[in-house]
């Protein structure tokens, strides 16, 4: 299967390990992986502050430098949501720019949903390094996706060596919000220590949060806090168990 | 929070009266207020899981949801056609029925009537609707005792305060501050005993239903079909109000009406579910005309006000379904903004993520820009929302009225236009991503953090870390693992 990879402007700036997880892990479930350079930013900032005819530009962009991808596959749910939710309706008036939208919109996925929906893989043969617990955080943008957590939570679940503990007000807004963390940064800062406090109650080592945004978010807080546990991308994980299983069948 | 009812509307002719105008004060104070955070989660944070498991008991909670939404647009795109049937059913049963263009119309409707039939004490069941019209400040300027009977409201009125929750309107305020406010009032020894407490304000408040002329509702529908007009309470004190007193006054937003008896079983099954995560409140009073010959209790008049106040001009323009709602409060008790800041610091009567819809759409943006972009999008509204009102995407469209009504900064339109126009390239993007990398990389701490970050990023900074982005980005780690891969080949 050829999947080409969005890989978003945040996590090619600030996590290029979680891109090379998605990558790493696409081939090992089978798929040919491209990276369109062109790629830039999906329009979410412009976009969700009110700037529209700016998101359109950036859209254009987007669906253009993908139009000859089977799959598109972000690690970042936010931007996916934002392909999702707006870009067929960015285009209301231009028939001909909507069609297309709606041809490169039902070729998006997140990276969570690619692995159960499309790829429908099965974990349970890959086993992490060490026993690690989990906690999970619902970013929001999968109520965007009308998505759940259940299937992250069940992929994870799979991995030999996994425990899981559930985040109490799991799918309560971390604060991030783009622009709104540095503008209301009062009010953020109060969502995401709460958010942190419970990630320390469960007592995992590891949130898995699926989204660039709340993941620089979290993690800052948990390191401003000096909060026990880390951040880590669902791919991270997933990757170091495909790592280690590859590992321990060659020696 | 012991807040001091300040002079209303400091600018006159608003739609909603303003509280307090500093929405980035009161926002500061209050996501540092530990106590009011602990006390939310205790009560909305709660509410708000009441509401998805009794939502969950229903065969298609989400089938319900569309179906009352539906029935909503219906008949918000034929409002002036349900609006006059609710009329003539109204007058039908013996009831009288005035529209009122504006608050203070509506006001001077109700204090008319007041004075028409002699009304010196008038008791008043929950309706936020009056707290729009700051009705009880009308009442007394005329001279007329209005008396709150809902629990926290009569709380809010003895302490001069505002409610900061549709449904709860005294959820700021703990059993220990109700206690000193009762003694202070009642002249008592001080208790914070909630039953104790209830017990006094039930004693005092029952002498006084019996004491009072007039009673005065909101109303949660009223059914066009019928004139029948529904009030949902817990207290039973909507009961006492409506009909007590030989005078009722119903007062209703213009949006209240539902087309048929047939559609109120949708909005019952979802109304308490959403509120309180109750399948019914306590008490669901269905009132058709007032007394009529041969029927002992009951009102001899009922007299129903149905207020625009800025609806049409909403009504007409792409946020009509914003006038769908039912003020359930589940937007609020599902709203993560809410539960740090309170109700207060929205600044009007409707507080949370409607408010910040409402409260603009009323008043103007250009008096309450802070209102739609404090808000992380997160959706947690819109997927609460029993009458499924796209409060994110309004509160988007919001700000794009902003910035064409030029409220927004020149310096911040400027930003997103250079931004924009930096993306439509891959050169000038990656250069944008080169400059940040170096920058923010002589920026760190030895921790590989960033403390303090400059400019409007040090809001960042002020609250958490900011990470150091790696030496190289995904680009260059994707084009070395691609060539190692074609060396290993």
């Amino acid at each position: 299967m050829k999947v080409s990879l969005f890989v978003t402007c945040l996590t090619d700036l600030f996590a290029p390990d979680v891109g090379m997880a998605v990558v790493k892990t696409l081939e090992h479930f089978g798929c040919s992986v491209d990276f369109p350079t062109a790629q830039t930013c999906c329009g979410q900032p412009a976009f969700n502050n009110g700037y529209p005819a700016e998101a359109r530009a950036l859209a254009v962009k987007m669906i253009d430098v993908f139009h000859d991808a089977d799959y598109i596959i972000t690690p970042s749910g936010s931007c996916c949501a934002m392909i999702r939710d707006h870009y067929i309706e960015l285009f209301h008036d231009d028939p001909d720019q909507r069609k297309l939208a709606e041809d490169f919109v039902a070729r998006c996925y997140e990276y969570v949903e690619f692995l159960t929906k499309i790829l429908k893989v099965d974990l349970s043969t890959l086993s992490l390094p060490e026993n690690e617990t989990f906690t999970y955080h619902f970013t929001c943008h999968l109520r965007g996706l009308g998505a759940t957590g259940e299937p992250a939570i069940r992929l994870l679940k799979q991995l030999g060596g996994a425990q899981f503990t559930a985040l109490e007000k799991a799918e309560q807004c971390c604060g991030f919000g783009g622009t709104f963390a540095i503008k209301y940064s009062d009010i953020s800062g109060a969502m995401v220590r709460d958010k942190v406090q419970c990630g320390s109650k469960t007592g995992a080592q590891t949130m898995i949060v699926n989204d660039g945004g709340c993941a620089m978010n979290i993690g800052g807080a948990c390191h401003r806090m000096g909060a026990s546990f880390r951040v880590q991308h669902i791919a991270q994980i997933i990757a170091a168990a495909v790592e280690h299983t590859a590992g321990a069948k060659a020696s | 929070m012991n807040s001091v009812k300040e002079s209303s509307s400091p600018k006159r002719g608003l739609s909603l009266p303003v509280f307090h105008p500093d929405f980035m004060a009161e926002a500061h104070a209050a996501s540092a207020d530990a106590v009011l955070h602990a006390a939310l989660d205790n009560s909305v944070t709660k509410k708000d899981y009441g509401r998805r498991s009794s939502l969950a008991e229903l065969p298609d909670a989400d089938g319900l949801r569309q179906l009352a939404g539906d029935i909503k647009r219906h008949t918000l795109d034929h409002l002036d056609y349900y609006l006059e049937l609710l009329e003539r059913n109204v007058i039908k049963h013996g009831g009288a029925v005035y529209f009122a263009a504006t608050r203070e119309e509506a006001n001077d409707l109700i204090v008319d009537i007041a004075r028409r039939t002699g009304s010196k004490l008038v008791v008043k069941s929950k309706s936020m609707v009056s707290e729009e019209t700051e009705l009880n400040d009308a009442l007394i300027a005329a001279g007329i005792e209005p008396l709150e009977t809902d629990l926290g409201e009569f709380i809010l009125q003895v302490d001069n305060d505002h409610p900061t929750h549709i449904v709860m309107p005294v959820i700021h305020k703990n059993a220990a501050e109700i206690g000193h406010i009762f003694a202070r009032y009642f002249k008592t020894p001080f208790t914070d005993n909630p039953q104790e407490l209830a017990e006094m304000a039930r004693v005092y408040l029952r002498n006084r239903f019996n004491q009072a002329d007039m009673g005065i509702s909101g109303v949660n529908f009223a059914i066009a079909e019928t004139g029948s007009l529904v009030l949902c309470t817990n207290e039973g004190n909507g009961r006492m109000c409506t009909t007590r007193p030989r005078v009722h006054v119903a007062l209703m937003g213009m949006e209240k009406v539902i087309p048929a008896l047939d559609d109120l079983p949708v909005f019952l099954k979802l109304l308490a579910r959403s509120a309180s995560g109750q399948a019914l409140t306590q008490y669901t009073n269905i009132i058709t005309g007032c007394r009529r010959p041969g029927e002992h209790d009951g009102p001899e008049e009922l007299h129903l006000v149905i207020m625009d106040n800025g609806r049409s001009k909403i009504l007409a323009g792409e946020y009509r379904d914003t006038l769908r709602c039912i003020r359930c409060g589940a937007c609020l008790n599902a709203c993560p903004i809410y539960r740090k800041v309170g109700g207060r610091t929205y600044g009007s009567v409707y507080p949370g993520p409607i408010g910040a819809l409402l409260t603009p759409l009323f008043n103007g943006l250009e008096n309450h820009k802070h209102l739609p972009h404090a808000s992380s999008l997160c959706g947690a509204c819109f997927e609460a929302c029993p009458v499924k009102i796209n409060i994110p995407e309004f509160l988007i469209k919001l700000k794009r009225d902003e910035v064409q009504q030029g409220i927004t900064t020149r310096s911040e339109r400027t930003v997103f236009k250079l931004w924009a126009w930096g993306l439509q390239h891959a050169w000038s993007y990656r250069l944008g991503q080169v400059v940040q990398r170096v920058m923010l990389r002589t920026m760190g701490s030895k921790d590989g953090w960033i403390k303090k970050l400059p400019g409007p990023a040090a809001g960042w900074t002020a609250q958490r870390d900011f990470p150091i982005p790696p030496k190289h980005d995904f680009r260059y780690a994707y084009k070395q693992y691609r060539s190692g891969k074609n060396r290993a080949k």
